[in-house]
């Protein structure tokens, strides 16, 4: 009696169950969909984005020659800068509503359900602002070769910038103003990344060859994609205290 | 291994008597090394041939830019005890290294500007090493501001741990792309694998200057943790009975 008892309640919890994979999918699938109907979220950032780029002509000069050398600096600070106000939507929602809370009580791992989170944030930001760099690189009379090292970097930098932003958001999601110290906390952080990212433009500007910047923010993508995830879901742990 | 002294060292009372037992021979031996280095160095030691009398300041450079980056070692590694085996003098000793790991950044800064302008002709150049030991006390900012930020005490600890740890993580990276990015800044002056190249004359304060520096450090981070450890055991029968 009790032993039959006990088998069909583990099958009803086996049917019920639901495997990490399928976990990582659904709040992927669910956190785009947030995303795309609060336009917001993604469509503000990349305006800061083009407006910040816009700002560097008229502050310096509007000149060809100048534009040009200071090209990939620009749009790599513009990236950055975006990057990190975006950040803050990242956990904040769910941090409001609870659903953060119920994901740190889910029995699937935190850090694989954080990956997700930031896979989804990263294709509508980082994503987003690589794939519009040719057209801001084009705007800054940037030559093409140098054209190709912008975008190779931000496709592999941006991931970086947003897993470390992430650590500095789950550190402060429980902060009431937590915006301009995120910004103290992540920005040294970011400074490597910065500097191989615009140093393959300068590179590619230069005529030498760019690639062993991009195999720099490879390597540093591996690191922050290994040990980000558990230091971000450590963070969260202790925000939610 | 006899680890007793680990599992003794996560009671502040133990820690408040230990440290009360060798504070005097701290500030003692600190006093002197300090006073005998810095007087030795700043006016016995011979002018550099191509420097002259500017090149004193590393006897005060030097050191602080040493404390500097090795204050934030130790807290990260007190960070790591913290979060790891949840010693609570582990997150105060990462608090109270705080100022006073940037105050030695802020010093190495300082001094480093001062002998830049009569020897490089600027008092700041954008150079590798200046510009890691910016980013390094921003590092510092960083976890103070973050400290401050936190309602409550052991949020902010746990916080800071984390943070601290991912800063020395982050540290190398930061060091070496900027010092692939530019550099000006001599290579280090003190190496362990290889033969110094500083006379003798001139390295000899140096050292006894830096060993008079590291014990000052630890003079002052156990004043300041000893304060940490009265102020959070306050409603402790041991403290109470220290001041009735």
């Amino acid at each position: 009696m009790t032993t039959s008892s006990a088998t069909t309640h583990s099958t009803i919890t086996q049917s019920h169950s639901v495997s990490s994979g399928q976990a990582f999918m659904t709040l992927l699938r669910r956190d785009m969909l947030l995303a795309i109907r609060n336009k917001g979220d993604w469509v503000n950032p990349l305006f800061f984005y083009l407006l910040i780029v816009m700002l560097f002509p008229l502050a310096i000069t509007p000149q060809k020659d100048s534009l040009i050398e200071m090209a990939g600096g620009a749009i790599w600070i513009a990236a950055l800068l975006s990057v990190l106000l975006s950040m803050d939507s990242l956990f904040r929602s769910d941090f409001e509503d609870g659903s953060l809370e119920q994901l740190l009580l889910a029995p699937h791992p935190l850090s694989l359900m954080v990956i997700s989170k930031l896979l989804a944030h990263w294709l509508l930001t980082g994503l987003l602002l690589t794939l519009f760099s040719p057209l801001l690189a084009l705007l800054l009379h940037l030559p093409f070769e140098a054209g190709k090292a912008l975008f190779a970097g931000l496709l592999v930098g941006t991931p970086i910038l947003s897993i470390l932003g992430a650590i500095g958001v789950a550190l402060t999601v429980g902060l009431r103003r937590g915006g301009v110290l995120l910004s103290l906390l992540v920005m040294p952080l970011y400074i490597p990344i910065l500097i191989f990212g615009s140093g393959a433009v300068l590179a590619a500007l230069d005529g030498l060859s760019w690639a062993g910047h991009i195999y720099w923010l490879g390597s540093l993508l591996m690191l922050a994609l290994t040990l980000g995830p558990f230091a971000i879901a450590g963070a969260l742990r202790i925000s939610l205290e | 291994m006899n680890w007793t002294f680990f599992h003794k060292l996560g009671s502040p009372k133990w820690f408040y008597e230990i440290s009360g037992r060798w504070l005097p021979w701290l500030v003692i031996s600190s006093a002197i090394l300090m006073t005998v280095g810095l007087v030795w160095g700043l006016l016995f030691a011979p002018p550099d041939y191509l420097q002259g009398n500017s090149y004193r300041i590393i006897f005060i450079h030097v050191p602080s830019a040493f404390l500097a980056q090795a204050t934030y070692v130790m807290m990260a590694v007190a960070g790591a005890v913290a979060l790891i085996w949840r010693m609570k003098l582990a997150d105060w000793a990462l608090k109270c290294g705080a100022p006073i790991g940037a105050s030695f950044t802020v010093m190495a800064l300082v001094t480093g500007a001062v002998w830049g302008k009569p020897t490089w002709g600027t008092w700041w150049v954008w150079d590798a090493r200046l510009t890691a030991m910016l980013i390094l006390l921003f590092l510092y900012i960083g976890i103070i501001a973050l400290r401050d930020a936190f309602p409550s005490q052991q949020t902010a600890s746990k916080a800071c741990a984390i943070l601290a740890l991912v800063g020395v993580v982050n540290i190398p990276i930061i060091k070496f792309s900027v010092e692939w990015w530019n550099t000006l800044h001599q290579p280090a002056t003190l190496k362990l694998t290889e033969k110094p190249a500083m006379a003798p004359e001139m390295l000899i304060p140096l050292l006894i200057c830096m060993a008079g520096f590291y014990l000052f450090f630890l003079t002052v981070f156990f004043l300041r943790l000893r304060n940490e450890i009265l102020h959070r055991e306050q409603r402790t029968r041991w403290v109470r009975a220290l001041f009735s």
